[in-house]
């Protein structure tokens, strides 16, 4: 990945050491391979394209969401080498070679993960527009917490963490639902963590 | 059909599938991202273009001059349009400010261009090359110091602006207690998770727009009207809303940008607001001053109410409909009420979830606390007292249903109201101050126009075809529901389609009217399906009986499916009300009860327990119901607790416009949340007997958590939001 992105800034920045290209000079591109979903996606991008947008405008998978493409809402949320990541706030280029899970390599209408068949039971969701940042989201910290990952809300760093209502309201806390679906979230991933347990 | 007589026993009433708590049908799609919304729209064929849209950088003045030439010259752009080079354009019914400005700017962020590139990365950094010089104005962007200047605004929807019965001066003046307050709301944003997208395709001289609207015959029309083509040349489509509240009743700026800049790309354009645009560019709540007086017999019986109500709006616009509530919900013989407008130069303003009532209630049920305070009645007590079951203002029309007593008690006695200490200050729990609220929750029963078609198929399925929208309210699945019900099939044998233009027009979803009126129509159209299969098995459709996917009548029994065996069989009709609303007053009612923790020291404010008791007609679908009163209550708490425009009254706008400066509730703020609904039908509503919750929800709870914080603290405030801030001074001693 360097080496590819480095040569085609190369070509673009101006003679002026340290210069930024301004708006007006020709897009900088570079090539970027992601595997998203266990696919992989040799893709040519502007430099400036973010995770999400390639994900969405270019690998064309929409279920990840734009809701304020600066990391204040969670809605883009993916997992990305088994961690979650406001896919929003990094470009795509950052990601060569990266595992980037979305909602919808978690499941289909019929095969379902269990947590989003648990949204479903629990109606953790309204709209829907949240959603598959909620889930991933959801999946994400029911893994952090058993990793040993504290939360602001952990009382103990050295204790193993139990996946409790104060535990997931905390760590769910970036991903905004207007709909207030909260209480039914929580249910929801309650009852996963249950079944992990 | 119209309904203009109560209904009597009808299909629905079998209850086999209406009224079960029921998965919503399109929870699969949601949870699994494939639910489409309107960005999500993309097809292989067409060369998408991005749109990127340009705003005023200041509030009031006109645009001395555009330079565009940077822009144009960028890599990737394909055109920019301004008003200057859009065409002859109208506006909407529902626009108070042009949505593109220029040269005239009438609100911060209002948009003045749109730039087009091949993609969106190319059209972002052109549209930052856009130089706008402005010739700025001076503006009124000061509600409290417009407050003496503002009119009075003349007929709201239909209701006068002022009312007055008996003798409230009067009255007031001789009242042995009473309470003369004021109270503040602030504005509001309906801070949707989706920002408001579109994209347009025109084909000819038509134009079809994949958008996130509300209200999609109301968005036809208004686009048409701005675009200046007959509305058969525009087509919306919108299957799945990120969520409205108010905001995308109407037509807005990306969705004429869209149109706009396809029409001159000459190829698709994909416009969507930037969350920073979003507060300023389109509608807000707008925030109130009001002034409640209450006079009541040292028993407790109210004799004289008043309520006043100032906000403001851009020039042409409408206020704040605050006092409407107070029209209503208690009895008192002598009442007045007022609204006030005021000319602000701040961003458009308008409906937000429970327009009126939301920001009414927050103010009336502080003041209903109050008094019950000083007439030292307990405050459940104070309103059973003053309960009516009339129009308070014309007592010969009755409620068609009005069970606010019986919310208000069962709430008391499943949230152990009865442990509530009346003195404030009293009960501690470790670092917490600890205390209890209650309010009343009264919202109207809308009823609106709405037509759906039903399609009968040799294999049984049915399908139904309506405008309405998806905006989170459950519509898919409680459509579904009405006509597996009519139909006699189970719900996996309907197919529900919504949010095309190409579709009967429908109700829409808003002012909680959405869920009652469009199933009702679902049932209109379901009523001549029936006619039409009864007809095609020869059986008398009043005796014919359809269940189990059968058709009975008498001895006979014949599958549904047989009767479209010959072709399918298509109705179409709409429900039509008439004036039940008028003989009945029709509302949905509520009870919110709060436990909030104040920290001692701190101040810090966590919302412990929460509790709503509505009764509000038929619930349709109890679990998506719920989760309309939860998402209220959340909403309450926001703005019971921390949502507030900002603004900047010497350049004119909301400064705190994104989701980290205008503070909504997240997880952590919220705790598990109790909904009961009362067994309630109500046939003066129609034929379903159902009425709306999704703004019921919403109601008072502002309040209820602010009488909560009152009873953990002894601080009053009247000034929302409720910050800790504001508390601290009058915090008691840190023991």
């Amino acid at each position: 990945m360097v080496g590819a992105s480095a040569a085609a800034t190369l070509v673009a920045v101006p003679s002026a050491a340290g210069a930024r290209p301004a708006a007006t000079d020709a897009p900088v591109l570079a090539k970027v391979a992601l595997t998203v979903n266990g696919e992989r996606h040799e893709l040519e991008l502007d430099t400036r394209t973010t995770l999400l947008d390639a994900v969405r405008e270019h690998i064309h998978l929409t279920g990840a969401k734009k809701g304020c493409d600066h990391g204040q809402c969670g809605a883009c949320t993916m997992i990305v080498d088994g961690r979650r990541i406001n896919s929003c706030l990094t470009l795509a280029v950052m990601h060569q070679d990266d595992a980037v899970m979305t909602i919808e390599g978690l499941g289909k209408p019929g095969d379902l993960h269990p947590m989003q068949a648990a949204f479903i039971k629990h109606d953790g969701y309204q709209c829907g527009f949240c959603t598959p940042g909620q889930i991933c989201s959801g999946i994400a910290v029911l893994a952090e917490i058993k990793s040993g990952i504290p939360s602001h809300v952990s009382a103990d760093l050295n204790a193993t963490y139990e996946a409790t209502q104060n535990e997931i309201r905390e760590r769910m806390s970036g991903n905004i639902c207007r709909c207030g679906a909260y209480s039914n979230i929580v249910e929801a991933m309650t009852e996963v963590a249950g079944r992990q347990a | 059909m119209k309904f203009d007589t109560p209904a009597g026993t009808n299909p629905i009433d079998r209850l086999k599938v209406v009224g079960k708590a029921t998965d919503r049908i399109d929870g699969p799609f949601k949870t699994t991202g494939t639910a489409p919304y309107a960005n999500d729209w993309h097809d292989p064929q067409a060369k998408l273009a991005y749109g990127v849209v340009v705003s005023a950088g200041i509030a009031k003045g006109r645009i001395a001059a555009m330079d565009l030439g940077a822009a144009k010259a960028a890599p990737g752009v394909v055109t920019v349009v301004t008003a200057e080079t859009a065409g002859k354009l109208g506006k909407g019914k529902m626009n108070t400010a042009k949505l593109l400005g220029g040269p005239e700017i009438e609100h911060y962020h209002q948009a003045v261009a749109v730039v087009v590139a091949e993609t969106f990365e190319q059209a972002r950094a052109a549209a930052a090359l856009v130089k706008v010089t402005y010739t700025s104005e001076k503006g009124s962007f000061d509600l409290s110091a417009a407050m003496d200047g503002a009119t009075d605004p003349g007929d709201v929807q239909g209701s006068p602006s002022g009312t007055a019965v008996g003798d409230f001066a009067g009255a007031f003046a001789s009242a042995p207690v009473k309470l003369d307050q004021r109270y503040a709301t602030p504005d509001h944003a309906h801070a949707m998770m989706e920002p408001h997208a579109s994209v347009a395709s025109w084909d000819g001289d038509k134009v079809t727009v994949w958008t996130s609207n509300q209200m999609i015959g109301w968005g036809v029309r208004d686009l048409a009207l701005t675009l200046d083509v007959p509305k058969e040349k525009v087509r919306l489509v919108s299957p799945f809303v990120g969520g409205g509240f108010g905001g995308k009743l109407f037509l807005r700026s990306e969705a004429l940008l869209a149109a706009l800049g396809a029409r001159a790309a000459g190829r698709p354009v994909k416009v969507a607001l930037t969350r920073p645009q979003m507060f300023n560019n389109t509608t807000h709540r707008p925030a109130t001053l009001q002034r409640i007086r209450i006079g009541a017999t040292r028993e407790g019986t109210i004799t004289a109410i008043g309520h006043e109500s100032w906000s403001g709006d851009l020039a042409g616009g409408g206020p704040e409909a605050s006092v409407m509530q107070t029209r209503l919900l208690y009895a008192a013989p002598n009442r007045m009420t007022a609204l006030r407008l005021a000319v602000l130069d701040l961003p458009e303003g308008n409906a937000m979830r429970a327009p009126g009532e939301a920001p009414g209630l927050m103010a009336l049920e502080i003041a209903m606390d109050e008094m019950a305070e000083k007439l030292g009645l307990d405050p459940v007590r104070f309103r059973e007292i003053n309960d009516t079951q009339v129009d308070p203002e014309k007592p010969e029309r009755p409620f068609s249903q009005r069970s606010l007593v019986a919310c208000l008690h069962q709430g008391a006695e499943r949230f152990g109201w009865a442990k509530r200490a009346a003195k404030p200050g009293q009960v501690r729990d470790g670092r917490w101050l600890v205390g209890m609220g209650v309010a009343a929750a009264f919202r109207n029963n809308m009823v609106l126009k709405s037509a759906a078609r039903v399609r009968l198929d040799g294999n049984g399925i049915v399908t139904v075809e309506t405008d309405m929208t998806e905006i989170g309210n459950g519509s898919y699945t409680i459509i579904g529901q009405t006509a597996a019900e009519m139909m006699g099939v189970t719900l996996d044998k309907v197919v529900v389609r919504l949010g095309d233009s190409d579709f009967p027009v429908s109700s829409g979803s808003g002012g909680q009217f959405g869920a009652n009126s469009s199933t009702s129509g679902v049932y209109a159209a379901c009523m001549k399906l029936r006619e039409a299969v009864a007809g095609k098995l020869g059986f008398n459709s009043a005796d014919a009986v359809f269940e189990d996917g059968q058709v009975h009548s008498g001895n006979r029994v014949v599958p549904l499916a047989q009767a479209a065996a010959g072709g399918d069989l298509v109705a179409e009709d709409a429900i039509e009300f008439g004036d039940l609303d008028k003989t009945h007053q029709q509302s949905t009612f509520g009870a919110h009860f709060v436990e909030v923790g104040v920290d001692v020291a701190t101040a810090e404010i966590r919302v412990r327990r929460m509790l709503a008791v509505c009764a509000s007609g038929r619930i349709l679908n109890p679990k998506s119901a719920r989760s309309q009163v939860i998402g209220g209550m959340t909403m309450g708490v926001g703005a019971a607790l921390m949502e507030e425009l900002t603004v900047d009254k010497t350049r004119g706008y909301f400064v705190n416009h994104d989701l980290a400066g205008y503070e909504v509730p997240v997880h952590a703020d919220i705790p598990h949340q109790e909904v009961v609904f009362l067994n309630e039908v109500d046939p003066m509503s129609s034929p379903m007997k159902a009425k709306g919750v999704g703004e019921l929800g919403i109601c008072g709870v502002g309040a209820a958590v602010a009488n909560a914080i009152y009873n953990a603290t002894g601080v009053r405030v009247r000034d929302y939001p409720i910050t800790l801030d504001k508390l601290l001074d009058g915090m008691p001693e840190a023991a």
